[in-house]
This record gives structure tokens, sequence and C-alpha cells, in this order.
């Protein structure tokens, strides 16, 4: 037992601990991703690169929110969530490189991975899919009297216009399940602006009619994050349901590489905070560190991302002639389509 | 010169101008022009009548068919053909079911930005035209070049039914024509291509031009290989391609799609039930390989047929 006064500054320690923890999830996605968007304007990557800046808080704080064991379905914007979950660097580079030593081995790419196995789920494109595939692994999952372990799965304020969301989520809510669900508003979906999204004043608003618990977080503060994801996560474990949050914040990229978000408002662009900035200004301001430690640490980063693309360069492609041209998991049911 | 993505462009430009039944609704359609641009400038031309959707395909196309059932004439834009399976019930439900249910036409059209490019992975990469096909009351368009792209898109939007308008991504900016048709094939006839009396290439959208350039190849070696674009898979002008058959003996079908069914094995269907006898040697069909579509260039071109690969079975038909 902890004496009454030693209680706050083991707290401190831990807020302070996970606080700098977050902030190298986050460092490492913001490299990372601008390490890919560089292989991709050099023509190393082809088909199209999607980068999470400015949503990195908010993200770190999902992957970190959730445990082993637990089931995490990410979307474009979570490079930091899928580190703090446990993805390793290397798969990152060998899925947009497509490598044949990959988790996806060249047969999809980008954003479009994961590992099943390990409760990554491998996001597919059509937006709000992934909400009703977690809520599947969690009724599994009470279905065989597992309990103790949770799921999140995230999305932009776009694919809260989708049907997949409200089924989802309304089975969720129906089942009762440990779902958060984490909507990131980042003010556009594309170029849509929110107002030709939705008309609610909130989207928050939107969990009393699913009969959810809801939360709004802004996303550029990561010490709030890390709380509200947290207490989401504490909730969802202790039996209270699927979790709706709301984080707000600015794109700070465009839709995609290829996009120069033209279409944001300037004014927008003007108020917007920039997560990581923001945390490296509250680390010095804590003295939980300093601009030179900020700096070593990047530099860290930086090496060990440099390592794991030139580690990945490195690889095979994906051969043709090896591939097993089929998508049967069943050998006896394959179909022997006459082969060219 | 005007490419295929302007040909449409200025089809739904002229469509607005001509017809204030008509408009245009889809993601990012609006100001930003679409995720292609295929509707650059026309929000600023014609004000109120292009409009932004939400993240909705379902409600996006029902809504369509309740303006279509109400007077309109709704042009739908998909932002990849893919995502169309978002909309799948309200398609094949209730726009392909109405006019034979009710006696009411369902006058939309829905634009499916097709088929495969490198790089884009399995969801952005589909060939939807054989699904769509399979549904009574569906007409299923599949330009192959700008011209048709221009006035295909002109006359589905005349046509009383729902169209499902298949343009090619990979012609978006790889096809181009010194100026836009003042006439056109109507829907329902294939075109000959290129004229030839050894064998004939059945193809649709992108196929067409490997088609072509495997008769190219084919001609430096003594060739002479008929080529047949289809136009539009539904209706299917079962009457060219036979009349093209029984001038060569021999028929050879490409698509992109995936190998199961669909046009490839229905244009083959029709010719062995309605033209056994013209066939000098059994039909051949290629298609993609029966996996999703890949990610990685090197997997993408192996798995949709080239030029190459249509090239080296037409060199195995023709020795039959
Ligand atoms: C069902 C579906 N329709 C369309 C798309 C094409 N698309 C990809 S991302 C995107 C915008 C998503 O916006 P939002 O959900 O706000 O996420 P953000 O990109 O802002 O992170 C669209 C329209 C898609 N992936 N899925
Ligand atoms: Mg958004």
């Amino acid at each position: 037992m902890s004496s009454p006064a030693a209680a706050p500054t083991s707290r401190t320690d831990h807020i302070q601990a996970r606080y700098i923890e977050a902030y190298r999830w986050m460092l490492l996605a913001r490299i990372t991703e601008e390490k890919i968007a560089t292989l991709y304007r050099g023509g190393k990557i082809v088909g199209g690169v999607f980068i999470g800046k400015g949503q990195e808080a908010l993200s770190a704080a999902t992957g970190m929110a959730l445990r082993p064991g637990d089931v995490f379905a990410p979307l474009i914007r979570d490079q930091a969530g899928r580190f703090a979950f446990g993805e390793s660097l290397l798969d990152v580079f060998r899925t947009y490189l497509g490598s044949r030593l990959g988790p996806m081995r060249g047969r999809d790419g980008n954003v479009h991975r994961g590992r099943p196995r390990e409760g990554y789920l491998a996001m597919v494109s059509h937006l709000g899919a992934m909400v009703p595939a977690v809520a599947g692994v969690l009724l599994a999952r009470r279905l065989r009297g597992e309990s103790g372990t949770i799921g999140a799965t995230c999305l932009g304020d776009g694919a809260t216009s989708t049907g997949a969301f409200h089924e989802g989520l309304n089975l969720a809510a129906v089942e009762k399940l440990p779902l958060i669900l984490v909507v990131a508003n980042n003010q556009y979906a594309y170029s849509t602006p929110t107002s030709r999204q939705f008309v609610c004043a909130d989207l928050v608003d939107r969990a009393a009619g699913y009969g959810v618990e809801g939360r709004s977080v802004d996303a550029t503060d990561l010490a709030a994050c890390l709380a509200t994801l947290q207490e989401a996560a504490d909730r969802a474990r202790a039996g209270h349901g699927p979790q709706l949050i709301i984080a707000s914040l600015l794109r700070l990229a465009g839709h995609g590489e290829h996009d120069d978000a033209g279409y944001v408002d300037p004014v927008l662009k003007k108020a917007a905070r920039d997560c990581l900035t923001v945390a490296e200004q509250h680390i010095i301001g804590e003295q939980w560190a300093t601009a030179a430690d900020l700096k070593t640490w990047r530099m860290e980063v930086t090496r060990k991302i440099e390592d794991a693309i030139a580690t990945t360069l490195r690889e095979p492609p994906p051969d043709p002639g090896d591939e097993q041209w089929t998508a049967v998991s069943t050998p006896r049911l394959r179909d022997g389509f006459f082969e060219a | 010169m005007i490419t295929y993505l302007e040909a449409i462009r200025e089809a739904q430009h002229k469509a607005l101008a001509d017809d204030p039944r008509v408009y245009l609704y889809g993601q990012d359609i609006g100001n930003f022009g679409g995720a292609f641009k295929a509707t650059k400038g026309l929000a600023k031309d014609f004000p109120g009548r292009v409009l932004d959707a939400p993240l909705s395909e379902d409600a996006i196309i029902g809504s369509a068919i309740g303006a279509a059932i109400d007077g309109m004439r709704p042009i739908v834009e998909m932002q990849f053909a893919d995502f169309s399976t978002c909309g799948l019930n309200q398609i094949i439900n209730h726009a392909a079911t109405l006019y034979w249910r009710t006696n009411i036409p369902c006058p939309i059209v829905v634009r499916l930005p097709s088929g495969g490019t490198a790089g884009a992975g399995p969801f952005h990469s589909q060939s939807m035209e054989a699904l769509y096909a399979h549904y009574p009351g569906l007409i299923v368009m599949t330009p192959a070049t700008v011209e048709d792209a221009y006035s295909m898109l002109l006359e589905a939007v005349a046509i009383d039914d729902p169209v499902i308008f298949c343009e090619h991504k990979y012609l978006y900016y790889h096809l181009k024509a010194p100026a836009l048709p003042t006439e056109a094939l109507p829907t329902g006839k294939a075109r000959v291509a290129r004229q030839g009396r050894d064998m004939t290439i059945v193809a649709y959208s992108a196929m067409v031009h490997e088609a072509l350039a495997c008769a190219d190849e084919l001609a430096s070696e003594g060739w002479q290989i008929e080529v047949i674009d289809l136009r539009s898979v539904k209706p299917l002008d079962t009457d060219t391609v036979l009349a093209s058959v029984a001038r060569t003996g021999r028929l050879l079908v490409v698509g992109e799609a995936f190998p199961w069914g669909g046009v490839t094995a229905e244009v083959i269907a029709r010719v062995a039930q309605e033209g056994f006898s013209l066939l000098d040697a059994p039909p051949v069909r290629i298609n993609a390989k029966d996996t999703p579509v890949p990610y990685h260039p090197n997997l993408w071109g192996t798995h949709r047929p080239t030029a190459r690969t249509i090239a080296a079975e037409a060199r195995k038909l023709l020795h039959l």
C-alpha cells in the first residue's frame, strides 16, 4: 500500500510516462508517413498514399487504450495507433512497397493491412465496413464465454454517413458489446465539409439515439485523448457497452498525397493546431524533456525508419510465377480455371 | 485533343444544358469536380444541379430512384465502381425491378469509374459489368472510345431505363480523340473496331485496346484479326459477333472481370448455341484470374489480360 502522500506523485509519473510513450508513437508515425510520402513522390510507392498528419494524438491514445488480446480495426489515418497496438515498422513498409515478405504479400497495399490472428483487422476500403466486423469479434468472444477484452475501430466524419456505421453501432448497442468507436471529425471527407455530411449540432448527440455512452474530445490535446480513451476503455471493459468518441481536429494533409486540399476553409486552417507541436510544447513546458531530448528522439526514430526502408527495398517483390492464384482456402474446393 | 474523361465531362455538361430534369449527385462532385475531375466546372455552370452527397451510396442511389419516379433524370457518380456495392440493394432490387413491377420506368444513370490501374488494389479496381448485367431491367454500357464515352453517356441519360455506365479509369487520361462525335451508333450495336478474316476477338472497355494491340502484333506475323467492340454488354449484340465469326471461324473473347460466368461466358454461350456450325475451332475466353485484383503491379499485370497474354492464346487458336 502506498502512503496517501506518495499517491499523487506516482499518478503524475504514470501520466507523464503515458504521455511520453504516446508522443513517441506519434513521432514515429509522423516521420514514417513523411517518408512514405517521399517514397510515393519518388515513384517507389504506387497507388494511393493517405496520411494521418494531425490525427496522431487521437490515434496513439486509441492504440494505447487497448491491451494485448483486444481487437483493433484502424482506418486510413491511424499509423500512430497501429504502432501503439504493436505493428512493426517492417509490416508498414513491406505493405507500402509491396514486399512479398510483408503481411499482405503484395496482394493488398498501403493502409489495407493487418494481422487478423493477432486481433489487428485488415480494413477494407468500404467505409463503415469494419464496425460490424469488430462487433462480430466481440460477439464471438462472448459466445465462447470469454470476457475482459474489448475492441476499437476508427472512422472519419464522412464514414458516419454510411449504413454500415449505423447498423454496426446499433447492433453493438443491442448486444451491449465492449466496442469503442472513435470518430475523427477532421472537418472534411475528401473535399466534402461536414455541412454536407450531417446537420446535427454535434455528432456526439447521436450517442443518445443509439443508447450508448458518448464522449467528445479535442484531438489536438494528447492528454485529453489519453484520458478520454482510457475512460472509454475502462467503461467498455466494465460492461457498459459501446462507447462513441467524437474527436475534433482539422486534417493537416490532403485527403491523399495527390490532393493539395485547396478546398479547406482558410479560417479553419488558421485556427488549426498540430497535435504533435502541442505535445512537444507540453513536454517541454512540464520539463519532462528538453528540446535537445526531443531532437535526439527524432533522430533515433528517423534512423529506425530508414533502416526499415533500406531492409524492405532489398526484399523481393511478389513473383507472379510463384503466386498461388486462388482466393479459396480449401484446396479441394479450388475451381480449376483454364489457365492462360 | 479531347480525353475520354473530358468526353464524360462534356456529355454531362450537354445533358445538364439540354434537359432541366438532369441533375448530378455524388461524393465530392461539386466545386471539387469529383475524385477524377469528371464533373469539373459543372457545379459553377449549373448552380444547384450538381450536388455533393454524403458518404451514403445506398441513399444516393435510392434518392435518385425516387427523383426519377418523380420525373427527374439523375446522373449519379460512384467515387469508384467498387463502392456501388454499398448501393447494390437499391440498384438491383429497386431500380432494376421498377418498370417491370409498376410500368413506371426508372431513368437513372449510375456512373462507375471501373477497372484496374497499377497499385489500386482490390477495392479500387473492380469491373462490375457482369454483376449488373445479370439483373433483368438494367442496361450496362462499357464504352471503349472517347466518342462512345460521350455519345453513350448522352444516350444513357435519354434512355428511360436504369443505366450502369462503366467508364474505365485506365482510359480516362490515356485515350484521346481529335473531337467529340456528331453522330453515333445506337447502344445495342457492337462496332467492328478492326477488320480481319483469320480470327475474331470480342472485347469491350479497356480490353478493346489490348485486343487491338494484339491484332497489331499478330499482323506482323501475317494474321488478320477482326476486333469487335461490344460497346454495351447488355444489350449484347450477338448478331454482329455471329456475322464476324461467320467470316473468321475462330472466336476469342476477352474481359477484364473475374472469370466465373460473366460477359465472356455469355458471348461464347450465345455463339455456341446459335452459331456452332460457324466455328472451326473451340472458342476461347480470357479473363482476369479468379482472385481479387492484386495491389502490386507485378501481380496486377499478370492478373488481368494484356495484349501479350491475348496474343499467346490467339496464336494457339490460330494453329488449331
Ligand atoms: C463506402 C465508401 N464510399 C466512398 C469511399 C471513397 N472514400 C475514401 S476516403 C473518403 C472520405 C472519407 O472521409 P472521412 O470518413 O471523413 O475520413 P477522413 O478521410 O477524413 O479521415 C471517401 C469518400 C469509400 N472508401 N467507401
Ligand atoms: Mg473526415
